[in-house]
This record gives structure tokens, C-alpha cells and sequence, in this order.
């Protein structure tokens, strides 16, 4: 079976500085991925150059089969390669309903008519809307994006990346920000993903991590330092020094809550 | 927008009424009569302002045009005199030297250069954003003045292309000394144009124009061919802006190279943040009120009347940031407020 996306000796400097070093990477199909590190280790650097918004020195990139290395950001996520920023990219003076439907309408190439109204393939607004209710935010359809509450805006950026029917989902901390009363909301949506998508997720909370991924890759100055099933990981004493090391005591309190 | 409203929002009639409001909100609505009713009133309470009223129309145009690409798209340019010159241009030396003095298809003709060379200079510039495409806009006009000061003998220089005359208006109505013909003429030009940007405003396209302006990241996050879009538009204002050249050289029956300058793009900028940006009719109001202004104060001290036009800007930027309509947005909205509470 082909991986849905497959990375292949991905590198990448800034300058003098290496940020992505030697990466490999494969997602099946379905698969659930964390990506973990300490800050800095290059997490967003290598989505960025999955998604096209940086491009790699060398190494390729393969969706579904397709080598799309060379393919623009717009052109790999027409191919089903989806993404959510750490930092909310959002039309913040649009409503969130336009949001969804511009989405929409870049998936289906509705954005290349220029003559018919926005608004007339009710079908459009039906799975915008549709969209909106899965993730409960119907009833802020018609407010602008720039006067919802963060957390709520955390959604919205869910709800476009699914609205582009990926077949690959990115996630990048999509809980940052939001306050740990709300955070729920948004992982019980992560966790309730078509099992048909394969998604890497950036997560720093490792019980997030642990309750989400079955695979874990483990990135450490820009190179993937190991890969594996979380009890593996867990385990895994190198890891557990380079980065787990930070919290070990906390990890070490809360072992029985991990199992 | 009463109580019952709020109460209302609950549950499957909110998605009833999210779906309405994108399903009517192209609609015309009556108030969007209002310009127009008083274009015509002025043509009859004005009989003898009727070429200064043309070019009040030519500006409406004009900085409908700018506001296609600034006010939705979100494209700074300080070059748009360039295409609104090569229009003027494109009938002036059809006229001048070809003896084509058809009005019409010079519209036609203008529009074409005009788009060809937005096409053209698009393409190579709208992949800078910012200050880099404030300066390369600039410049485009810069040299296609330079361009015409070179070839003087074609294009007359800064003595410009004078005593031009125009074939009758579809063979049929001559234009008089007052310019009754000309006003008319270029309302109904405005008219068909205003139609096609409106369309274009409220279409899937517009919506994705509006998308790059509010965050570009996202757009091509989600597959948008941003270059694309943005040389589209730009192709479409460069157009129209055309056309509007090509009235202003047929309204005034001569045309110099001073409509490449500076000045005539920065004017069309401050009609149109004057007015209100991203709003369609912001151009009506800005380039009205601009209009009218100079046009006073130059009558009223012929020496500092741009002293006046400076004052009326620092009191725009300071009391009007986002343009009259946008005080009249906020009066509507404090008393829609009021309304509800």
C-alpha cells in the first residue's frame, strides 16, 4: 500500500543553522502521528516544508504516491495535504460561515467564477454549515471571526483544514492558547477525526500525546532523533533524558495516570 | 433586529438565517438607487456644470477601479495613473493620428491596452507585497510617462494631444458646448461598469479576493492560486481604469502626459480613502467630495486652494479613519444599538 505522505531525507538550513536535518517520515494511511520535541527542534519548520510554505535544500516529499516536492503550497493542499497553524491564520474581519464557504469554494474551483454571486449554490453554504454543527459552532455562524474567543477561533482553524476533505491533516499544537477548560473541546474533535485521514500532530501535552497517537516521532535539534509506539517512547530512557528529562519528576508523579 | 431575533437563533432556524444572509446579500437594496437618482437630478439642477460633472464621474470610475484591487484585494499601488493614462492615450493617438474618433468602440480599444499592459505588469509585480510593490508600481508609470516624453513626436510630450474631436455619440448626438452629451455618457458608462464590479465584488472570485487581503497565508493554505487571482483583478481594474482615461481624453477633447503623473495617482488614492475603502460606493462619496472641494476652493483662492484640500484630509484622517461611509456605518450602528437596548 502506498503511505499517504511519505518525507524523504528532508533538509533545510537558515543560513548556517541546520534546522531539518536527514528527516524521515512516513504516514499511512489512517495513521495518527505525534511529532514531539523541545522547542525549537524544528516541528514547524517541517510542516512548513511538507505543506510548500518553505522549501526544502534537498530530500522529497510524497503525497499519496506523488512526488510534490516541487509543487506550490496552493497546488499540494488542492492534492489533499491539509493544515492548521500554531498561530491562528484566520479572515478575522470575515464571518466564520465565509470562512468555511471560501474554503469550500477553493477546494470545488467555485473562486474561478467571477459573474455568478457568492451565495447562490445553496449547497456550499449547506456544508459549510454542516461543518459548523459537527464542531458545534453554529450558533456562531454569522459572527466575524475576530470577535469570537480564542479557544472558539481554535475551532474555526479546525473546521477549515477538515472543510478541504484532506487526506493528510497536519495539526500544529492545535490546542495552543486555549484555556485548559476549553482544550477539551478541541481534542475530543481531534479524537474524533475520519479514521480514513492520516494526521501528524504537534503536541507539547504528553498526555494528549499518549490519549491520540499510536505512533510517536521524536525530533531533536532538527533530526529525527527515534521513532515508535508510545509505550515505546515512553520507555525509551535517551528520550526520557532529552526531553521527557524536563518534566521526569512531573512524569514520575504522574506515571500511574499514564499507565 | 429586535429580541425576538436573538430568541430566534437557536437551533435549525440559525442555519436558516446564515444561509439567508449569504443568499441575499448581492441583492440589490434601494438605497443603492440613491447615486444614481442624483446623477440625474444633478443633470437637471446643474445645466451649466455639466463638464465638470463628466469628470466627476471619470474619478468615480477611476477610483472604483483602485478600489477593486486596494479596498478588496488589498494591492497598494501608487502606479494606477499608469493605466488611466494609457487609456487616455490609447483614444487620444487613435484620434490624433489613426482619425479613429469613434467614442465608443475607444472605450473598447483602451480598455484592452489598458488590461494588456495590467496583465503584463502584473504578472511581474504582484508577486512583491508592501513597500517593494509601492515602489515597482510607481516606477511602471514613472517610465510610461518617460516612455511618452521620449517619442514626443507621437505623443505630443507635456503640449499633450490638443483639439481632438470625437465622432458623434452612436452617430446620433453631437456634443455641445455644455457637455449635456458627455455627462450622460459617462454615466452610463459608469453605470455598466459599476454593474460588472459589482458582480465580480459578490462573487466566489470577489470572496477569494477578499481572503488574500485578510490573510494570504491561509488562502494558499487551502489551494487558492494567489498569483493568479491577484493578476486577474489586476488585469480587470487596469481596464476599467482604462476606460476612464479614455472618457476623461473624450470629456476634455485633449489629453497630456501629465496623467501619468504622481499626483494623479495619489489623488485617486486619497478620493478613495476619503471615502471609504473595500465599500464599492466609497469611490461615489470620495470621489464626489474631493471633487467638489477643489473645485470651491480653487474658485475661492486660486493661489492656496490645496491648503484647503490638506486641511480637509488631516480632519478625515483624524475624525474619519476608515472613510465617510464608515462614519455613517458608525452612526448606524450606535443607533441600531441604541435600538435594541
Amino acid at each position: 500500500m502506498t503511505a499517504a505522505l511519505q518525507v524523504e531525507g528532508l533538509n533545510r538550513t537558515f543560513g548556517a543553522l541546520p534546522v531539518t536535518r536527514d528527516v524521515n517520515l512516513t504516514l499511512d494511511r489512517g495513521a495518527r502521528r505525534a511529532l514531539i520535541g523541545p522547542n525549537g527542534a524544528g516541528k514547524t519548520t517541517l510542516v512548513n516544508l511538507i505543506t510548500g510554505a518553505l522549501k526544502p535544500h534537498s530530500g522529497r516529499v510524497v503525497l499519496n504516491g506523488e512526488d510534490i516536492t516541487l509543487l506550490s503550497q496552493a497546488n499540494r493542499a488542492r492534492r489533499g495535504l491539509a493544515r492548521t497553524f500554531q498561530i491562528n491564520q484566520l479572515f478575522r474581519g470575515l464571518t466564520v460561515l465565509e470562512n468555511l464557504c471560501m474554503t469550500i469554494g477553493e477546494r470545488d474551483g467555485h473562486c474561478n467564477n467571477l459573474w455568478r454571486s457568492a451565495g447562490a449554490k445553496r449547497e456550499v453554504i449547506d456544508e459549510a454549515l454542516g461543518h459548523l454543527d459537527s464542531l458545534r459552532l453554529t450558533d456562531d455562524a454569522l459572527k466575524l471571526v475576530r470577535e469570537l474567543p480564542y479557544g472558539r477561533q481554535r475551532l474555526v482553524e479546525i473546521a477549515i483544514s477538515l472543510a478541504q476533505k484532506p487526506r493528510v491533516l497536519l495539526l500544529d499544537e492545535p490546542a495552543a492558547g486555549v484555556p485548559s477548560s476549553e482544550s477539551h473541546l478541541i481534542l475530543d474533535v481531534v479524537a474524533a477525526l475520519d479514521p480514513d485521514i492520516a494526521v501528524l500532530i504537534i503536541e507539547h501535552d504528553m498526555d494528549v500525546v499518549f490519549r491520540f497517537a499510536r505512533e510517536i516521532t521524536v525530533l531533536v535539534q532538527g533530526a529525527v532523533f527515534t521513532q515508535g509506539t508510545p509505550e515505546a517512547i515512553m520507555n525509551n530512557e535517551q528520550v526520557r533524558a532529552v526531553y521527557l528529562g524536563e518534566d521526569s519528576h512531573r512524569g514520575a508523579r504522574r506515571g500511574g495516570h499514564h499507565g | 433586529m429586535a429580541a425576538s431575533d436573538t430568541i430566534r437563533t437557536a437551533g435549525a432556524s440559525t442555519r436558516e438565517r446564515a444561509a439567508d444572509y449569504l443568499l441575499r446579500r448581492h441583492r440589490f437594496r434601494l438605497a443603492e438607487a440613491l447615486p444614481w437618482l442624483i446623477a440625474i437630478a444633478i443633470f437637471f439642477i446643474f445645466p451649466t456644470r455639466m463638464t465638470f460633472g463628466s469628470q466627476v464621474l471619470v474619478m468615480i470610475m477611476f477610483a472604483l477601479s483602485l478600489d477593486l484591487i486596494l479596498g478588496y484585494a488589498g494591492i497598494v499601488t501608487l502606479g494606477h495613473a499608469a493605466f488611466f493614462g494609457i487609456g487616455a492615450y490609447t483614444v487620444g493617438l487613435a484620434a490624433a493620428r489613426l482619425q479613429w474618433t469613434e467614442p465608443i468602440s475607444g472605450l473598447f480599444a483602451a480598455a484592452s491596452t489598458a488590461g494588456l499592459v495590467g496583465f503584463i505588469t502584473g504578472w511581474f509585480l504582484l508577486r512583491y507585497r508592501g513597500l517593494t510593490l509601492l515602489m515597482l508600481t510607481l516606477a511602471t508609470a514613472i517610465l510610461l510617462q518617460e516612455t511618452g516624453n521620449l517619442r514626443s513626436d507621437i505623443s505630443g510630450g507635456y503640449d499633450g494631444l490638443p483639439g481632438l474631436a470625437f465622432k458623434p455619440l452612436l452617430g446620433l448626438f453631437d456634443y455641445d458646448l455644455y457637455g449635456h452629451t458627455y455627462y450622460l455618457y459617462a454615466l452610463a458608462a459608469l453605470a455598466i461598469v459599476f454593474y460588472l464590479v459589482r458582480r465580480i465584488v459578490y462573487s466566489p472570485f470577489g470572496q477569494a479576493l477578499t481572503g488574500i487581503r485578510e490573510n494570504v497565508r491561509r488562502m494558499h493554505a487551502i489551494g487558492s492560486p494567489v498569483h493568479w487571482r491577484l493578476v486577474t483583478v489586476y488585469t480587470i481594474a487596469a481596464a476599467i481604469a482604462g476606460v476612464a482615461g479614455a472618457l476623461f481624453t473624450q470629456t476634455n477633447a485633449y489629453v497630456t502626459l501629465t496623467v501619468f503623473d504622481f499626483d494623479n495617482s495619489a489623488k485617486v488614492m486619497v478620493m478613495l480613502i476619503l471615502g471609504g475603502t473595500g465599500r464599492l460606493y466609497g469611490a461615489f462619496i470620495g470621489a464626489t467630495v474631493y471633487m467638489v472641494l477643489e473645485d470651491y476652493f480653487s474658485k475661492l483662492s486660486p493661489t492656496f486652494w490645496q491648503f484647503g484640500i490638506g486641511l480637509m484630509l488631516v480632519v478625515a484622517v483624524l475624525f474619519a479613519p476608515r472613510g465617510i461611509l464608515g462614519v455613517f456605518e458608525n452612526i448606524d450602528k450606535y443607533f441600531g444599538e441604541r435600538k435594541r437596548t
